[in-house]
């Protein structure tokens, strides 16, 4: 059909394409990805570890390092507060870039134990992400820190504020590196697995934490995970990746209740719970059956505003004329 | 903070104890002591000595003594800073060693404040320019510092002094000023006649250090805390010192301890190169005159200074990294 | 390519065949490794590779600079017929030092013959032979690197002395892995009283300054005893110090060991301790204890040249770099005689060479370290 209907994107994401350059050749991490990510909603990226989600993300940040490369592709970024741009064209020394990271966009990461330095106190964390964008004193920054660690659910702040990271447990640590990627209430907010590395008890904590957060602030969410769980209970928006292609786009109700890409089908076979009653739990391999998952096929457009790479075959199938 | 000092502190004495035994133990080693090698001098002299005034002998250096014997009352001597006797200067061993230990200090000390000041941009410069020209520049010139040994550097820059100054390089002192006392023109004297073995001394280290620093800051330039707070947008040179450095320095300190015995060590063969008035040629001296007194003393002395320089690194440590402080 | 395919293509290369590839790419570890094995194998051969022995004098030349070697191009038929050759010395006495020096007399034209008969020279105590790599016949001499004050030629005493130096370096190396591995080892496997002895020993050993307590303790040996003696006493004095770092790295990784599986069974099976440890543990880091001791061969030939320099180390007639170094103890003689420090050109290559060859081996079998604090 048509296109889509124009909508208010955040983020837009053209033909990503990063490379590694590894010991034994180069490693394609990211093949022509293309997404949006609505302004004032969550989306989510799903795939299995090594499809490419942090890899996206840090493109996002501009934070691919050497030996990785981003190769081709653009990120259109429309903040509210200032002009859009370009992120991938933007110079290592542009100005705008250190704006871009943490004022307008932050990211919160996997790994609570090893996301803050040993060395610093949290208050001295926390507050630095306002020093660096705002033009307050050492003091002023330290109470919105402050706010912001009671608003993520620390207790005792006036205390707390001064220990040091070790002093914190994971889910509190996570709660912290949270208060620091909001505390200059940035327009998108990236959560790159935050739950991962958590127990599950700790894991509905933050997740709930998300949620009421970005409902207050109703900033953009960019939420990766490989749990549809997950996905299913946050995100408005999936976007499915397998080796660092795009496989699937739609809503959470399209992709989750009816998955087009076998893929995806197989995602949600494999997760007990999801599933519909009667049918029994399956592994991936099988449910993707003969799916080809080796040729890059185009993201086409279905009727429904949704959008699947999948064989010529596999497409009529689906309905696609 | 305060008790981790004390503990380091209580630490400290079974340590010394044990290197002290070591210390005994080895000046013990050589066959013959100080009375036969006298024997030996007076009897070639033709002078005859009696089987009392061997005794006496013996009895007057405590020689007749158990060997733990001889231990305890050296290590008690020590302790209430009695050294003994040096048979070789005739002279108590208290009266020697000071000086001698402080111009080591001073030029140990001096090499490792020369060492940090040039290995430290050195190999920040080349852990943050990985693989640029710079970096293979400041790592091979740090390979070949590694490999020469001190002595030669010493015999390399007296062949530069005298090749290209005209200057003969050595001493602490000139000529002019090296029995007179202190006044502020000696001071200046001194202080001209201490950059070469500073530089001397402190080179060989310097390779050492840039090297741990270099590898620590490799380590540290990717980990996660480090990305969290580009994403923060903290600019780049901020995000350096404040984040990898700040961690990459930690190791680093606590290697300041394993560099003192390296520099001291270094400092002993440079000042008999150089001539100069340290501990180096002193010890050796005393070595081969089986001077035991006095070699002990040096020798503990030596260890006592690394002793204290490892403490001393230990709680900068400590102070510098809060995960120590709270254990 | 992602990681899924990534992976089957890691599984099809064995872990020896990885770090094969990873070593290669250090070029400069290449580089030594080959340079090792030249100057080892000169070191091994050096009566056939020198034109004269330790002791040979040539009362002609005292303290006589190195010669160049020239090349005649044509000969005396005008063919072409590429001829090296050196220029004797013409010697004459400075009227104002009264030193002997010398300068090249073109008069004098000693070709340079290659495979050709000198001295008598039995290799290794088994072959009685008089073949040289080169000499310069029977009425020449030749001296690359000049002569000292006895007129003994410096070259043929660098190779004799790079057998001792870095022979040094291996044997003192097996010994400081011999103790590392056994004091760590029983240190990691048995834990308990005889771990925390072994840490504090190992602590106190490495605060000890080294080369005054190397120095006390070359002193003290013997000075009837026999070059031999002296050099097992020397490599011994060496190696106690040199271990701890060893032991340190060892204990580490057999406290992690000794939990795993296998050496579990051997234990269970009954295996001695002593049989655990050599049999079952130590194989499995192998490669790190061949990179760590690579490593550790410098502070050897180090330790070796500073005693023999200070006059307290090897003693002639051995002949060691440091030995050799010991002639140039002040620098009148070396402003005089600078060809003198040769012998540290020689140190500090090999030095250099065990470095870079350790760091490439490190890297190769532990491509996570960078070679810091651990
Ligand atoms: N630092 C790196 N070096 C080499 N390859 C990398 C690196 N980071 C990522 N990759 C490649 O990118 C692919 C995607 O990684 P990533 O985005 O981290 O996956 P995930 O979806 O689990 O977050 C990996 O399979 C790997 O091949
Ligand atoms: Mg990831």
């Amino acid at each position: 059909m048509s296109d889509p209907v124009p909508e208010d994107n955040v983020l837009s994401i053209r033909d990503l394409a990063v490379d590694f350059k590894t010991d034994i050749g180069m490693t394609h991490a990211l093949h022509d990805v293309s997404f949006d990510v609505p302004r004032g909603k969550v989306t989510a990226i799903v795939g299995e570890s090594g499809s490419g989600k942090s890899v996206t993300a840090n493109c996002i940040m501009r934070l691919i390092q050497p030996p990785g490369k981003i190769v081709s592709g653009k990120i259109d970024f429309a903040p509210i507060r200032t002009d859009g741009y370009d992120i991938v064209a933007l110079s290592n020394r542009d100005p705008r870039l250190l704006d871009l990271r943490g004022d307008l966009i932050s990211m919160v990461f996997q790994e609570p134990m090893t996301a803050l330095s040993p060395v610093y106190t949290v208050g001295n964390q926390v507050a630095e992400a306002i020093l660096c964008h705002r033009n307050v004193s050492r003091q002023e920054a330290w109470q919105e820190a402050a706010d912001m660690l009671t608003r993520v659910g620390i207790g005792d702040v006036s205390r707390r504020i001064h220990q040091y990271p070790f002093e914190f447990s994971g889910g509190m640590r996570q709660r912290v590196v949270i208060a620091m990627a909001l505390v200059c209430q940035p327009e998108l907010l990236i959560c790159d697995e935050p739950t991962t590395a958590l127990d599950v008890t700790i894991q509905a904590e933050i997740l709930t934490l998300i949620r009421d957060l970005q409902q207050e602030f109703s900033n953009s969410v960019l939420f990766i995970t490989h749990d549809l769980g997950v996905v299913a209970q946050l995100a408005d928006q999936v976007v499915v990746m397998y080796q660092g292609r795009v496989l699937e786009i739609g809503t959470v109700r399209q992709v989750l209740k009816d998955p087009l890409h076998p893929y995806t089908r197989g995602l949600l076979a494999a997760i007990p719970g999801l599933v519909q009653k009667g049918s029994r739990l399956e592994t991936i391999a099988s449910v993707v059956g003969d799916a080809d998952l080796e040729t890059p096929y185009p993201l086409t457009h279905m009727a429904d505003g949704r959008q699947v790479s999948l064989s010529p075959t596999l497409l009529r199938e689906a309905g696609h004329e | 903070m305060r008790f981790y000092i004390i503990k380091r502190l209580i630490g400290m004495v079974p340590t010394l104890l044990l290197i002290s035994m070591i210390i005994f133990v080895v000046i013990q080693l050589p066959p013959g002591d100080i009375v036969t090698s006298t024997l030996d001098r007076m009897q070639s002299q033709g002078v005859e000595v009696s089987a009392e005034q061997i005794i006496n002998l013996r009895a007057q250096y405590n020689l007749d003594k158990p060997f733990v014997m001889q231990y305890v009352s050296w290590v008690g001597g020590f302790v209430i800073g009695d050294m003994g006797y040096s048979y070789l200067f005739s002279k108590p061993v208290n009266e020697l060693v000071w000086e001698r230990l402080g111009y080591t200090l001073l030029i140990s000390i001096s090499a490792l404040l020369f060492t940090w000041v040039v290995a430290v941009p050195a190999g920040i410069f080349s852990a943050v320019r990985q693989y640029s020209i710079g970096d293979y520049l400041l790592t091979t010139v740090m390979l070949v510092g590694l490999a020469t040994p001190s002595f030669l550097l010493a015999l390399i820059v007296m062949y530069a002094g005298y090749e290209w100054f005209g200057i003969s390089i050595g001493g602490l002192f000139s000529p002019e000023y090296r029995d007179v006392p202190w006044t502020l023109a000696r001071v200046g004297d001194f202080l001209s006649h201490l950059w070469i073995p500073m530089i001397v001394v402190g080179l060989g280290g310097t390779a050492s250090t840039m090297r741990i620093l270099r590898a620590n800051l490799l380590d540290e330039l990717h980990k996660p805390y480090v990305v969290t707070a580009r994403a923060k947008g903290v600019k780049p040179l901020k995000l350096l010192i404040k984040y990898p450095l700040r961690i990459a320095i930690n190791p680093f300190i606590s290697t300041i301890g394993l560099l003192l015995p390296v520099l001291i060590s270094g400092e002993a063969i440079v000042s008999i190169v150089l001539g100069l008035p340290t501990t180096g040629p002193a010890l050796i001296e005393a070595l081969i005159n089986q001077d035991m007194y006095l070699a002990g003393s040096f020798l503990m002395l030596l260890s006592v200074l690394t002793v204290v320089g490892m403490l001393l690194s230990d709680l900068l440590l400590a102070w510098a990294d809060p995960r120590i402080r709270y254990e | 390519m992602s990681e899924l395919a990534l992976d089957t293509q890691l599984e099809a290369i064995s872990p020896a065949r990885l770090a094969w590839i990873r070593f290669k790419r250090h070029r400069l570890a290449m580089v030594s490794g080959g340079f090792l094995i030249f100057i080892y194998l000169t070191a091994a051969f050096c009566e056939f590779v020198t034109p004269y022995g330790t002791d040979t004098r040539n009362v002609q030349a005292i303290n006589a600079p190195p010669m160049t070697i020239r090349f005649q191009i044509f000969d005396d038929k005008g063919d072409f017929h590429l001829q090296p050759f050196v220029y004797g010395y013409d010697m004459h006495v400075n009227e104002d030092t009264w030193m002997r020096e010398y300068s090249e007399n073109p008069e004098k034209m000693y070709p340079i013959y290659f495979f050709s008969s000198g001295e008598h020279y039995q290799l290794w105590n088994l072959f009685e032979t008089d073949l040289h790599l080169f000499t310069a016949g029977e009425e020449g001499y030749i001296h690359l690197f000049g002569t000292d004050q006895l007129g003994r030629d410096l070259f043929s005493r660098v190779f004799y002395g790079a057998r001792v130096s870095l022979s040094i370096g291996v044997v003192g190396v097996l010994l400081t892995l011999f103790l590392g591995v056994l004091l760590g080892g029983l240190a990691g496997y048995i834990g308990g009283l005889v771990d925390r002895a072994v840490q504090r020993l190992i602590e106190v050993l490495q605060s000890l300054p080294t080369l005054p307590l190397w120095m006390a303790l070359s002193a003290a040996l013997p000075v009837a005893w026999s070059p031999i003696g002296v050099y097992f006493g020397i490599t011994l004095i060496l190696s106690l110090f040199g271990w701890p770092a060893l032991a340190r790295q060892v204990r580490g990784k057999f406290l992690a060991l000794r939990e795993e599986d296998f050496v579990m069974s051997a234990r269970l099976l009954g295996a001695s301790k002593m049989r655990v440890i050599f049999k079952h543990m130590l194989p499995s880091f192998n490669s790190h204890l061949i990179a760590t001791a690579t490593l550790a061969v410098p502070g050897m030939i180090l330790g070796e040249t500073a005693l023999s320099f200070l006059g307290i180390g090897l003693r002639p007639p051995v002949v060691s770099w440091g030995v050799l170094m010991q002639q140039a103890q002040n620098y009148q003689v070396i402003v005089l005689t600078p060809w003198l420090l040769i012998p540290g050109l020689f140190v500090v290559l090999s030095v250099m060479a065990f470095n870079l060859l350790g760091d490439g081996l490190r890297d190769a079998v532990d491509p996570y370290s960078t070679g810091g604090q651990s």
